[in-house]
């Protein structure tokens, strides 16, 4: 019986419904989390992967020795590369396309490179107004890898003990 | 003209209209709606006769209700158009004929001779404190309350008719009802228990060896 | 001041005329307002529900995002208004109109101050907003049917269903208002009220308060008894085929509708624009400054807030819940009330019955 008016009570009385409204209430006055993007930024991580670049060793000779390890490893397909003899006998690259509509940014290339030359760096605020200008060449990579070289050296001294 | 005037004759050439295109539109859901229209229209023109409480309930049951329900009906219905058209030429001398029998009788009946404006005087203007709902409730619930309650009735013997026709209880075996209630009434602790026990370390399973 | 808009008027140009451009001039004077409030009730509601799910709502267009209505207003203007193929083109435009049309119409008669500060105070106002409210049903039947299309459909014959089903909810309601203030005219309805928050008719009348204001949500289509516009089963209900300018219509009706619910609400039973402080001794003073309108517009933001309060905070009614609800629940309890009120009325227990 005492079960009964309590059931009658609690229904009638709406008292769950004023529990459930004291929540968002209360929710109401909570200071807010919300990052307000351009002004103000989410911090990133030295492991963050976003724009590509190619890095070039502190005499400025190119690091990439066109083993082609990144087009084979990447599961997208989105590195074309193509290479020959230097006149100095050594062997580069004369094409290294990464199309950026197709990458997936796994970083597997990052991590299949053995001379460290292909990075994908925290530049994540890019974007393209043409057909065709998705896909970067090796001259436009390696002047974004010379653009950020501060960044990225920082970036992979702060993660060298992890690896 | 005044202004009164000039709203009558609107609301009645509306009322007219769409009382016409209520039998002469083909689509039955466009019919529907031209009947709402038709009633709107009415209820305009009773309300410039200060009757504003029969208007406003013409409106509030017959549009906002019972077309509602007629339109449901009406839209569901998979009419054939082509099968609807068919047998028009054949019954239009038939149909004609019953037209203007009744348009006959009702002139008879309606006529200027019984309802014209020379049989009656012109109503007179009520004053601004004249409601209509008051003198259609004095009535109602003094001479009139024994016919009031009996009509109430009347309709309280159709709405347990009409759920007697339809609610049919099948044998909780053939067909899983919910029971709203029960669910409602179920309290968390119906439903599952905590248990309040000491950490216990499980018993080795003996490992069979095979060979 | 309209009357002797009017008498000027009349001086020099037909009696009619005069009287057609009085009406007009009126009625923008109402309409006008109301559509303004709708435009930043849309703001307010996505503000209010981003700060009870602890983000921060529009913040974009102008300082603290308060032009956002404007930016969503020329947005959808310029958008193309799709009509689909196989419907019906004169029923598809007229169903938004029909929608915004009643949810406008029914301002003609609510009061906003007093001393007849209100378009037209005719005796029959409940009935009158009751009545063209229910008309607002068309539009949504209308649109399911013109689109062509099975979630339209489906979408409507929800939504009429329930409006419907929760009217006599809200009817009943009514009713007992009716009874206490032995009036149907709005301004004597809240003239009833004077005296104080304990002379207001939600004391006498606190389950059928309730019930108007559940039943006012049902019948705007509001969350918890949003499911005609269910996203998760029926995509958006009845306006799935509209977009653009015809799709804000719809969205217009909905919000005046609510603001509609909220004014009957506080006309009724929070007193008007009464003061709650009127009789208590103190406060009455220190408040006396404060103009009717403030205190009516104070109520009706409060019970606008309660619409997107209950919006963050209840999930969504199954409709056969809803229809249980309406049916079982709601109207059981209003006629239960009527008879409470008949006996009140029989006693006259003051303040409320004389």
């Amino acid at each position: 019986m005492i079960a009964f008016i309590k059931h009658q009570v609690k229904t009638f009385g709406l008292i769950e419904l004023f529990k459930g409204l004291a929540v968002t209430g209360k929710y109401l006055f909570k200071k807010k989390i919300t990052v307000r993007y351009p002004e103000e930024k989410t911090p990133l991580s030295p492991r963050f992967r976003g724009h590509h670049a190619l890095r070039r060793y502190e005499n400025g000779e190119e690091r990439c020795i066109a083993c082609k390890l990144c087009e084979a490893v990447c599961p997208a397909n989105a590195i074309t590369i193509e290479s020959e003899e230097r006149e100095d006998g050594t062997r580069r690259t004369t094409q290294y396309d990464i199309d950026m509509f197709k990458c997936i940014y796994c970083g597997f290339c990052e991590e299949a490179c053995p001379v460290d030359a292909v990075v994908e760096t925290r530049v994540f605020e890019y974007e393209f107004h043409e057909r065709g200008a998705h896909i970067l060449t090796k001259d436009q990579l390696l002047a974004f890898g010379d653009k950020h070289e501060s960044q990225i050296a920082a970036d992979r001294a702060a993660d060298a003990k992890y690896r | 003209m005044t202004f009164e005037q000039f709203i009558f004759y609107l609301l009645a050439g509306i009322s007219v209209f769409s009382g016409l295109m209520v039998i002469s539109v083909k689509n039955p859901v466009k019919a529907a709606l031209w009947l709402v229209l038709t009633f709107i229209a009415t209820a305009g023109v009773w309300l410039t006769a200060q009757a504003e409480f029969l208007g406003l309930v013409l409106i509030l049951v017959y549009v906002g209700a019972v077309m509602v329900l007629f339109l449901f009906v009406v839209m569901m219905l998979d009419i054939n158009l082509a099968q609807l058209k068919e047998g028009f030429t054949r019954y239009l001398p038939l149909g004609v004929l019953a037209a203007v029998a009744i348009f006959a009788l009702m002139y008879l009946v309606l006529g200027p001779e019984r309802f014209g404006s020379e049989q009656f005087a012109a109503p007179q203007l009520a004053g601004g404190e004249y409601s209509n709902t008051k003198s259609i409730a004095v009535p109602l619930y003094t001479t009139h309350v024994y016919a009031f309650i009996l009509a109430a009735v009347l309709l309280l013997v159709g709405i347990v008719a009409a759920i007697t026709l339809t609610l049919r209880r099948r044998p909780p075996k053939d067909v899983l009802y919910q029971d709203i209630d029960k669910q409602v009434k179920v309290q968390a602790s119906d439903r599952f228990k905590m248990v309040k026990m000491d950490a216990v370390k499980e018993k080795d399973i003996p490992v069979k060896e095979e060979d | 001041m309209f009357d002797a808009l009017q008498a000027w008027l009349s001086s020099f140009l037909f009696d009619w005329l005069a009287v057609l451009i009085t009406l007009v001039l009126q009625a923008v004077a109402v309409i006008l307002p109301v559509l303004i409030t709708v435009a930043w009730l849309t703001y307010a509601e996505r503000k209010v529900i981003g700060y009870m799910q602890v983000r921060m709502g529009p913040n974009r267009v102008g300082p603290g995002g308060w032009l956002q209505p404007i930016a969503d207003a020329i947005k959808a203007m310029t958008k193309e208004v799709v009509i689909p193929a196989q419907s019906n083109k004169y029923l598809f435009i007229i169903a938004p109109i029909l929608a915004l049309a009643p949810a406008i119409a029914a301002w003609a008669v609510i009061p906003f101050d007093a001393n007849g500060v209100v378009a037209a105070d005719i005796n029959a106002g409940v009935l009158y907003v009751l009545a063209v409210a229910s008309i607002g049903v068309y539009g949504i039947v209308i649109s399911g049917w013109a689109s062509n299309s099975k979630y339209a459909f489906l979408g409507a014959l929800r939504a009429s269903a329930q409006k419907i089903s929760y009217e006599i909810a809200m009817g009943f309601a009514l009713v007992t208002v009716l009874m206490v203030a032995d009036t149907m005219n709005l301004t004597g309805i809240v003239e009833g009220q004077q005296g104080g928050i304990w002379n207001w008719y939600w004391i006498p009348l606190l389950p059928m308060f309730f019930v108007y204001f559940i039943s006012g949500l049902a019948e705007t289509n509001r969350a918890p008894f949003d499911v005609a516009e269910g996203e998760s089963e029926i995509v958006a209900g009845f306006h799935v085929e509209y977009s653009g300018m015809a799709f804000a219509v719809f969205f217009l009706a909905e919000y005046a509708m609510m603001i509609l619910i909220s004014f009957m609400t506080a006309i009724m039973f929070l007193g008007g624009w009464y003061s709650p402080f009127e009789g208590v001794p103190g406060l009455e003073s220190v408040f006396s400054w404060v103009p009717g309108f403030v205190w009516l517009f104070a109520k009706v933001a409060f019970l606008l807030f309660l619409f997107l309060w209950f919006r963050a905070t209840f999930p969504r009614y199954r409709y056969d819940q809803i229809m249980r609800l309406g049916w079982k629940v709601l109207i059981p309890v209003t006629i239960v009330w009527v008879f409470v009120v008949g006996v009140m009325e029989y006693f006259k227990v003051s303040p409320w019955f004389n």
